[in-house]
């Protein structure tokens, strides 16, 4: 399940938007036929690569909302350039998508 | 004597057509109220809803449109319609003659079966045939293969026919559900999105019914997920404080054939995002 993404160039700045799947399970919600808690299971670290330099890092926790959407700006790429977005979750899973800047 | 008779029979005539008016004659007037009450609202923009009213809610509706939530959903249901294998080795497209491009045959009247049918009846119904469980109709995967198709018939006119006696009688019934009271709260559908549409409702704006239907199914921020049309009836079922109705029961079925046809004419753009 790649990462969905979208980079304009707007004047000398990039705007990046970037929607990401997860469950982002916050650990405190119980099982309603089970009655036990429901194991917390998120994003911990999304960064943002632009030709192999890091360019964006953040840390998500569990009071993120589900399928959690970012958007940042940066300076920097030039319009037709790649940025490579990835995520690491709580259990160690890694996603990516890549994004030319338009 | 021949007089009297005459003007009698003229004026049973001028009763019927006054109290069975026909569908024709209501559409226009529907439409026309709300070109009266929004002149400044171009007409294909009533498919907009209240961003076509309020321009600050508009701003930040098209910031979200760039990059809207629902694209996951559009991402799965597109798998799930085109890669279900149904147990007889079938699939969607045995039952949709025009494929993904299916939302704008959506709804019309079937004579023989004497119903109404949606695009999300059409889907169940073929999962069905095919021998499958049939899906729940307010959310879930079934929101998600109608956002699929809905995509793929922005752009469409909706052209929803209303002729012979079952198809009016289906529409009357509609028409009564939208313009009937209900709940504690005493609201009929006509109250909010007619008479008070363009007005607040605490932090909200109502909704001009016209162009309703067209953006459906809708991602809802208050959901936090995508939802179809019946799913969104409820909310407007409870809101009021009457008991929400089942998916793609006769009244919703009906409802929405007498909302489609209101606006005939307009552009599907679904799916949408609305708060």
């Amino acid at each position: 399940m790649a990462i969905k993404g979208k980079a304009k160039m707007r004047g000398d700045v990039v705007q990046v938007k970037v929607l990401m799947k997860h469950i982002m399970e916050t650990g405190l919600r119980v099982d309603a036929t089970t009655g036990e808690k429901i194991p917390a299971y998120h994003i911990t670290e999304a960064t943002c690569f632009w030709n192999g330099e890091e360019v964006f890092r953040t840390n998500l926790g569990p009071a993120v909302s589900k399928n959690p959407y970012l958007s940042f700006k940066i300076k920097g790429p030039q319009v037709g350039d790649t940025l490579n977005f990835t995520s690491i979750d709580s259990k160690g899973e890694t996603d990516s998508g890549d994004f030319i800047v338009k | 004597m021949c007089l009297r008779i005459f003007s009698v029979i003229f004026i049973c005539c001028f009763l019927s057509c006054a109290v069975w008016a026909d569908p024709a004659s209501d559409q226009t007037a529907f439409k026309n109220y709300f070109y009266k009450k929004f002149p400044e609202i171009p007409v294909g923009d009533f498919i907009n809803g209240v961003y076509a009213i309020d321009q600050t809610r508009r701003q930040q509706w098209l910031e979200i449109e760039e990059f809207p939530p629902y694209d996951i959903a559009i991402d799965e249901g597109e798998i799930l319609f085109n890669e279900t294998v149904f147990s007889d080795g079938s699939s969607y497209s045995d039952c949709f003659v025009d494929g993904k491009r299916s939302k704008k045959n959506y709804p019309y009247f079937d004579v023989n079966r004497n119903t109404v049918v949606t695009l999300e009846l059409a889907i169940n119904d073929c999962r069905v045939s095919h021998g499958e469980q049939p899906l729940k109709y307010k959310t879930g995967d079934i929101a998600k293969i109608s956002a699929y198709l809905a995509l793929h018939s922005r752009g469409e006119i909706i052209e929803v026919e209303v002729s012979g006696e079952a198809a009016i009688n289906a529409y009357e019934q509609g028409k009564k559900y939208y313009y009937s009271k209900r709940g504690q709260l005493n609201f009929a559908c006509v109250d909010c999105h007619v008479a008070s549409s363009g007005m607040r409702i605490r932090a909200e704006i109502l909704s001009p019914s016209l162009g309703h239907v067209s953006n459906f199914p809708v991602y809802r921020f208050k959901w936090g997920s995508i939802g179809t049309l019946h799913r969104r009836f409820s909310g407007c079922n409870s809101q009021v404080r009457a008991k929400p109705l089942a998916g793609q029961s006769e009244q919703y079925k009906n409802l929405e054939y007498f909302l489609s046809y209101m606006s005939n004419g307009l552009k599907f753009n679904g799916p949408s995002t609305r708060r």
